[in-house]
């Protein structure tokens, strides 16, 4: 270890014993994953966040993905998943064709259902994903969203 | 910011303001691109405890909504959100969960 990246990861303990004392939340200390978030790819972000491919992704039945067939406006597509699966550790959605595919992750501890609902953007038309990682496997389903107006750009 | 508990289950929902920049629009009058501007990660806490973690990118729409259900909350219990976003600015809302109607 050079003595650059010592300093630094000194720095980095430091400022988490310091949040820690101040009763900060641990989540936002975590570092953000950039290259998952930032990947172009569905698959490269996969690799990126979970270190499996896209084709190592089973599909489920036991994983609701509510998306609209149709989406006017791009900026704005809700996306609702919930899953029957047991011991669900995190839900993920993609949208295939964006910049950055990857648009969220979301961790579900215990005493939280399987289910998140938000609002993506979509460049274009494309598959919709939701990975739910439960008991250590990754499932998934994807659903076609036909885009009218693109609401990356 | 809502939390509503039915029965064992308590559903959350939030509408975050934030303009969720992707960092590739342009400017219409200045033709410059105009810098990302996203909300990177957003933690939920139950009585002190975190029930939801969120992992977002520039995909998620401008002011996000985000809905979540979790078990074990009695009506009065504190319910906190807190979110920081990718130049560093964050803030925290925070409610009472409520019997749902």
């Amino acid at each position: 270890m050079n003595k650059t990246r010592r300093l630094w990861l000194q720095a980095a303990l430091a400022l988490g014993a310091l949040a820690a004392s101040l009763g900060m939340p641990r989540a936002l200390l975590a570092a953000w994953p950039k290259a998952p978030f930032t990947a172009r790819d569905a698959d490269a972000a996969l690799r990126d966040l979970f270190g499996i491919s896209e084709t190592a992704l089973i599909p489920s039945d036991k994983i609701l993905l509510d998306v609209p067939d149709v989406a006017e406006n791009g900026t704005i597509v809700p996306v609702m998943v919930t899953s029957e699966l047991e011991g669900v550790e995190s839900i993920t959605l993609l949208a295939n064709k964006n910049p950055h595919p990857m648009t969220s992750s979301y961790l579900i501890p215990k005493g939280t259902l399987a289910y998140v609902a938000t609002r993506i953007k979509m460049q274009e038309t494309a598959d919709v994903v939701a990975v739910v990682k439960a008991n250590g496997k990754f499932y998934s389903v994807a659903k076609r969203v036909q885009v009218a107006i693109g609401g990356c750009s | 910011m809502l939390c509503e508990v039915e029965g064992d289950i308590a559903t959350f929902k939030s509408l975050i303001r934030h303009p969720m920049e992707t960092g590739q629009r342009e400017d219409e009058l200045t033709g410059e691109k105009i810098p990302a501007h996203f909300i990177q990660e957003v933690t939920v806490e139950h009585n002190g405890r975190v029930i939801f973690e969120a992992l977002w990118s520039t995909g998620i729409s401008e002011n996000p909504y985000l809905s979540f259900k979790f078990r074990g909350a009695k009506p009065g219990d504190p319910i906190k959100l807190s979110w920081v976003d990718n130049k560093g600015e964050s803030d925290s809302l925070v409610a009472e969960v409520s019997k749902a109607d």
